[in-house]
């Protein structure tokens, strides 16, 4: 594992020759950007991106540098062009395909969950399909019940899917180009609050492999691990808890498929209290999952219960104050490491 | 109930032109005018779109009157009566103001979404009104207006918007979301296309219990891309549904123009394949709108099958409040469009007829800011819906894993209280 991957983002500053600050879409783009012009077989394919540049600007400008044959408006057809994208990839073609939310790619599960995924298995390798779906999932801007969704758990729970969901733009960045170059099918989500948030990216080219998590934080007392969305807010609480004394180590998994168990747990064992963090609804998700591994490896270490800060069980509602109640707030994930570290004594 | 006068049924006759017409099509005055003024301006293929060539129909876009409110010669005028024309009217004049104020208190920050449908309320309005009031409308989401003709009030619209305590789902649905069982009126929702199949279901369940009821589906021309489209009007055409797919051609879906969205000559034209009715209309001109939806109701009606309309209109404003044309299009194309506004040309004809006044226009005018501000200043006022309604209706008995939560936000609330 390399080591800046996993380092706190003030290492990565001084370890980085030539800091700058820029936006989530931003990072995005300029890795679509520059895995475009490294490789003439990368094309993007989707609704309203060419023209339009994207709902949120992640395409915006590519049409200009690459055409119409590579920066792909689709007629509103996701099953369809996924499908597209999934044949174009058996040739060889490495496709980006968009679905615009991620609550609309339940649209095209047939070609994602029966085709992308196991073609590669069913085949003995001679249909790799090397695809990227790109989509954006979250709630936070007044858009209901669908176009709110975190479904992360759907993805992670079909075998053959390859499952980033970064927090940042330096993690944006880097797993955008692992996952372009990755021979296998890599479902990439985004989330819609995130996209005009800033953080450091340095000049030069670099990659993150997937499987590596990233320690936000380092700390000793308690572990929160927290993906997407849920990273900043979880940052923001440890920070509140550090005028307190307690002392917080934040560990972003940062792929989930595959997920990095080994840096979870090598933390659980240092702090001994864990809080797993997710924005989807709680029952059946990721977080169950993570601390059901937890417990087998760990088990012996903990001091407490694990605690899973979660949305609830509901679609989410359009109302602001009804929506904000559905999903894990600062407040919420400080109560759960005080309910953690309370049962320590 | 719905405030809705039975409208005196025209007879139905075809103002388009028989088929066993001598002339070539192109030659028919109402039709070239149609054309000329549609489908054949330069100006058109100079944005790049497409024009339409009706020659390749089973028959011709059908109009009624013209873009500058004049009767086409020859043309049938429904048997409409006069209160019932102005009815047409207000609702499609109440749909322009409401979306007019609502995009402002959009970009005031009050309410945090809207979707317009400013061009397109001949085609909207057109079409509810041909329907019988126990006949199914399944909207799209740009159909307030249709609603509205319903008797949808403007109260529970705006509270809809504004997701408040009295909203009748609840704040739980995005802006221009709505949906009224008493009147009909299926549930807006946001995947495109999703709509269509349920035309089928709602069709094929008045066949089950031998009602006479029509389903009106709407869907933009983008909509037709989707395998749904497809598939629903191919099982309409095997069980001969009794179902009208109406498809608003407003030329845009987002920022893909039309000519992305499909290689077909028309969208009509994609009827065939599925061995039911296609009629291209001029989706500006709401009595055209008004007597092609009443034929395809009937045939409907009398078992006959389904017909999918193609209303031609456009959409004049942004696609929502999220949207920004002007990164899309230009706005000379808009400008060759909102000659063509069907408001406008609809007053002209009412005018011409003896019906209708500027001095009314201008009460008319002046009652319609009454009712919209009263509502909007009404809907602003109230609060959110009581926190516990996020954890109701999801099942039909609330199960545990709700109920915990249930119980756990309400101990952080009233500790917070404390
Ligand atoms: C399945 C799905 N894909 C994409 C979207 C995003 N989207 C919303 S409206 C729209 C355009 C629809 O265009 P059209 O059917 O022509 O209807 P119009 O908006 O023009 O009335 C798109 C792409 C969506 N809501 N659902
Ligand atoms: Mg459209």
């Amino acid at each position: 594992m390399s080591e800046t991957a996993r380092e706190h983002p003030a290492v990565q500053k001084a370890s980085s020759g030539n800091p700058r600050s820029i936006m989530y879409r931003e990072a995005l783009r300029e890795a679509l950007l520059e895995e475009m012009r490294r490789d003439a077989s990368v094309f993007l394919l989707g609704e309203g991106i060419a023209r339009r540049g994207g709902s949120y600007k992640v395409t915006e400008g590519l049409l200009n540098e690459f055409g119409p044959k590579r920066v792909i408006d689709t007629p509103l057809a996701e099953a369809t062009f996924t499908g597209a994208g999934v044949g174009a990839a058996l040739t060889g073609m490495r496709p980006v395909v968009e679905i615009l939310f991620i609550d609309f790619s339940m649209l095209i599960l047939d070609q994602i969950a029966n085709q992308a995924a196991k073609l590669q298995f069913m085949t003995n390798k001679q249909c790799s399909v090397p695809m990227v779906l790109r989509t954006q999932g979250g709630a936070g801007n007044g858009l209901a019940a669908q176009h709110s969704q975190s479904l992360e758990a759907i993805f992670y729970h079909i075998p053959g899917l390859h499952l980033a969901m970064p927090a940042t733009p330096y993690d944006a960045k880097g797993l955008m180009k692992s996952a372009i170059r990755s021979d296998f099918p890599v479902v990439f989500i985004e989330h819609k609050l995130l996209y005009m948030t800033e953080g450091e990216v340095p000049e030069e080219e670099y990659l993150i492999p997937f499987g590596e998590a990233s320690i936000k934080r380092p700390g000793n007392d308690l572990t929160l691990v927290a993906w997407s969305n849920m990273l900043p807010r979880s940052l923001k609480a440890a920070e509140s808890l550090a005028e307190e004394g307690i002392d917080i180590e934040v560990v972003d998994p940062r792929t989930l498929v595959p997920l990095d168990k080994k840096t979870i747990v090598d933390s659980v064992r240092k702090t001994q209290h864990l809080v797993i963090v997710q924005e989807a609804v709680r029952r059946g998700g990721v977080a169950s999952d993570i601390a059901s591994y937890v417990h087998e490896e760990a088990f012996d270490y903990l001091d407490a219960p694990i605690e899973i800060v979660a949305g609830l069980n509901t679609p989410i509602p359009y109302n602001l104050s009804l929506e904000k109640a559905c999903i894990p707030q600062e407040v919420d994930i400080i109560e759960a490491v005080r309910r953690a570290l309370a049962r320590t004594v | 109930m719905r405030g809705r006068t039975i409208l005196t049924r025209p007879k139905t006759q075809d103002p388009r032109p028989k088929t066993q017409d001598p002339r070539p099509k192109t030659q028919d005055p109402r039709l070239r005018d149609l054309e000329t003024r549609v489908f054949r301006s330069p100006k058109l293929s100079q944005f790049g779109m497409r024009g339409y060539n009706p020659s390749g129909m089973s028959e011709a876009i059908a109009g009624i009157i013209d873009e500058k409110g004049k009767v086409r010669s020859g043309a049938v005028v429904p048997e409409i009566d006069r209160d019932d024309l102005i009815r047409l009217y207000r609702a499609m004049l109440l749909n322009r103001r409401v979306d007019e104020r609502m995009l402002k208190l959009q970009r005031q920050g009050r309410i945090s979404f809207y979707v317009g449908a400013a061009g397109e309320e001949g085609a909207i309005i057109g079409s509810a009104f041909a329907m019988q009031d126990d006949d199914w409308l399944i909207p799209c989401y740009r159909e307030a207006g249709a609603a509205f003709l319903r008797g949808y009030s403007l109260k529970d619209f705006t509270n809809q918007l504004y997701g408040n305590l009295e909203d009748e789902i609840k704040g739980r649905q995005m802006p221009c979301h709505w949906a009224s069982r008493e009147l009909r009126l299926a549930s807006v929702s946001s995947p495109v296309g999703s709509q269509i199949p349920h035309a089928n279901g709602f069709g094929l369940a008045a066949k089950f219990t031998g009602r006479k009821e029509v389903a009106l589906v709407y869907f933009g021309e983008g909509a037709t891309s989707e395998g749904d489209f497809h598939v629903a009007c191919n099982i309409a055409g095997v069980f001969k549904a009794p179902v009208v797919f109406f498809c608003r051609n407003n030329q845009w879906a987002i920022s893909v123009p039309s000519e992305v969205q499909t290689a077909s000559e028309t969208y009509a034209i994609k009827a065939k394949a599925y061995g039911i009715e296609g009629v291209q209309v001029d989706g500006n001109d709401v009595l055209a709108v008004y007597q092609v939806t009443v034929e395809a109701a009937e045939r409907a009606r009398r078992g006959e099958g389904a017909t999918l309309i193609e209303a031609i209109t456009y959409r004049q404003g942004a696609h929502t409040s999220s949207d920004d044309p002007r990164a899309y299009r230009s706005d000379d194309e808009v400008a060759v469009w909102k000659k063509r506004d069907p408001i406008e040309r609809f007053r002209i004809f009412l005018v011409d007829q003896g019906y209708w006044s500027a001095a009314q226009d201008k009460k008319l005018e002046e009652e319609l800011n009454e009712e919209i501000q009263t509502a909007v200043r009404r809907a602003e006022k109230l609060g959110p819906p009581d926190i516990e309604t996020v954890f109701q209706d999801v099942f039909a008995e609330m199960p545990w894993h709700l109920r915990e939560q249930l119980d756990e936000l309400n101990e952080t609330l009233n500790s917070e209280v404390e």
